[in-house]
């Protein structure tokens, strides 16, 4: 086939996503060795701390395939998957897919508005920064910078709301509000704590690439020849925005990843918030469900960044992807 | 005139007040974990608690400050632990190369291409093994790229004129790696380590946040970030007490490898 060919693009994007299939295969069942290797049972913990009846509890785990052997659980659960149905929470007795769809949009309007915040904030002062490498303003953010890469969600998070939930009162302090516009009020301060670690690090990645870019040749050979110092940063940001706009695809998979932390901080129905109460509970379909989603997501934007490089990288497209 | 080095100086005292708090919380706290239900919360600027107290009456100040050793042991263990690991397979992926390097490479892409946090999370919270599994798990995760790194600095070593002339007088190949190659490596791997010490003091406590690793009723950071997080209200100390602390060490941390990072570089420079 010729779009199969050695080096061709749709060889590599096969190649890719065969190789994230795999991933999530192998993800799936290191998870689901690790529920099974570990103490705890689900069952049990479903019929609460009082002893209960061995009738009750073989049922139970008769009803979720609990009783089966490893390996034959796995395989059931594999081929429900591939299916569609990724089986039935044993905490609430809904199925997955439900629970999911129910709060998948909130998880992604936290990862949207950071990512936003993150762009919006990030990029421009590195850029600043960069044009004015050893000002007031560029030694400020730089250090600005070091806090933020440092420093935990869930920490920051707990001192903004305080200040401006508690202290001023300006935003709510927990939930996720009412629907609608109430929703993303509510988002904003968990938002700007998810922004603030990862905006750092685009703000550092930013002005590198411009400081990079500032040293080239050509920067010194295009003001001897006269251009004018706006003709001459138009030319240095074509090029230094390239690895920051590639970059940001990744900043998305990362901002979904990072969202268990404060989605759990701010009291968030959204996806992350079920993971971590659901790894507490042992309920295998969920843990499941999410990590696998979540790896998907993750694997599917850095593809995405690689194909946007492509787009945008004239070297890129002749040397082939490898 | 030399100009003087703020940098150190200003990373530097934090983490010697942490490295006070770490070794000698037995002395300063001495009432950490004592508890008084009976007073139960109290706000900051009480008399005998400066930052108030937390629902089972404990001081905030003294529970934060016993609290550093678990917050920061664990986190220096898994940068030493996964630094070895590192220094080990890396070295030997990078000189020896062939099957092993592919192995070794194929491993650090599958760890790589996963969410740490996530992994961290639901490994650590499924096998629920307390402090010192944790402090495995996330050995075993943060070393791909410590791995990653050194296998790098090994190959950029392996082609200089000082290992050819080893290879000339018939040096073991164990010999060229651990006695010739890895000491040239050490100082990026020493900064490396600093920064994951950063990384694990973040991952930790986010864990101990959530829930998982650190026992009920230890004094730990991020266990008592999450319990301050129900008295926003009544008592701020126990929220920004903890808050700060790790916000603080990971800064001074960061600061201070980004210090010795850029002092390697410019030695390098000058060479």
């Amino acid at each position: 086939m010729r779009v199969l060919a050695r080096g061709s693009l749709g060889r590599y994007v096969a190649v890719r996503l065969a190789a994230t299939l795999l991933l999530l295969l192998a993800l799936s069942f290191i998870v689901f060795g690790l529920l099974h290797l570990t103490p705890g049972d689900p069952a049990r913990n479903l019929l609460g701390p009082k002893n209960p009846s061995p009738e009750a509890l073989e049922a139970i785990r008769a009803k979720y395939n609990l009783d089966e052997p490893f390996l034959r659980q796995y395989f059931l659960w594999l081929g429900n998957v591939l299916h569609g149905d990724f089986g039935t929470s044993i905490r609430s007795d809904i199925p997955v897919t439900d629970l999911l769809s129910e709060r998948i949009w909130l998880t992604f309007q936290l990862a949207g508005l950071s990512f936003v915040l993150t762009v919006l904030v990030g990029v421009p002062l590195g850029i600043a920064a960069a044009w004015r490498a050893g000002s007031t303003l560029d030694r400020a953010v730089s250090v600005t910078s070091i806090v933020g890469v440092g420093a935990p969600s869930y920490a920051v998070g707990l001192l903004l709301l305080y200040v401006f939930g508690v202290w001023l009162d300006i935003f709510p302090v927990y939930g996720s509000g009412d629907g609608g516009l109430d929703t993303w009020w509510h988002l904003v301060l968990p938002a700007i704590t998810l922004a603030f670690g990862i905006g750092a690090l685009v703000f550092k990645l930013t002005r590198t690439a411009v400081l990079g870019e500032l040293q080239q040749d050509y920067v010194a050979f295009a003001y001897s020849r006269g251009l004018a110092r706006r003709q001459v940063r138009g030319l240095v940001l074509r090029n230094a925005l390239i690895p920051v706009a590639t970059s940001l695809g990744l900043v998305f998979g990362f901002l979904f990843g990072g969202t268990i932390l404060v989605e759990v901080t701010f009291a968030l129905a959204g996806i992350g918030s079920l993971l971590a109460s659901s790894v507490t509970f042992k309920d295998i379909p969920v843990v499941q469900a999410i990590t696998l989603l979540t790896a998907l997501v993750i694997a599917l934007t850095a593809l995405g960044v690689d194909l946007l490089y492509y787009a945008v990288d004239p070297r890129v497209r002749k040397r082939g992807l490898q | 005139m030399k100009r003087i080095q703020w940098t150190p100086i200003v990373a530097g005292i934090p983490l010697a007040i942490v490295g006070v708090f770490v070794l000698f919380s037995g002395i300063i706290a001495p009432d950490a974990t004592k508890q008084d239900i009976l007073t139960g919360v109290t706000p900051p600027g009480t008399p005998g608690h400066p930052f108030g107290t937390d629902q089972l009456g404990r001081d905030i100040l003294q529970l934060a400050i016993a609290g550093a050793r678990s917050a920061v042991v664990g986190p220096i263990v898994i940068a030493l632990g996964s630094m070895l690991i590192g220094l080990v397979l890396g070295t030997l992926a990078g000189y020896i190369g062939g099957g092993l390097d592919i192995a070794l490479s194929k491993y650090a892409d599958l760890l790589l291409a996963l969410p740490t946090t996530l992994i961290a999370l639901v490994v650590a919270g499924l096998v629920d093994g307390g402090y010192w599994v944790t402090v495995l798990v996330l050995t075993v995760l943060f070393s791909p790229t410590d791995i990653r790194m050194v296998r790098g600095a090994v190959i950029a070593q392996a082609s200089r004129p000082y290992i050819e002339s080893a290879k000339v007088l018939r040096l073991s190949r164990r010999r060229i790696m651990f006695r010739h190659i890895v000491p040239n490596v050490l100082p990026i791997a020493l900064t490396t380590m600093l920064l994951n010490i950063a990384f694990a003091l973040v991952a930790m406590s986010a864990l101990s946040f959530l829930g998982f690793g650190v026992g009920p009723g230890t004094p730990d950071w991020g266990r008592q970030l999450s319990d301050g997080r129900d008295l926003l209200g009544q008592n701020w100390g126990a929220v920004v007490v903890p808050g700060v602390l790790i916000i603080v060490t990971a800064a001074a941390i960061n600061l201070m490898g980004d210090w010795l990072q850029e002092r390697f570089d410019a030695r390098a420079v000058a060479r």
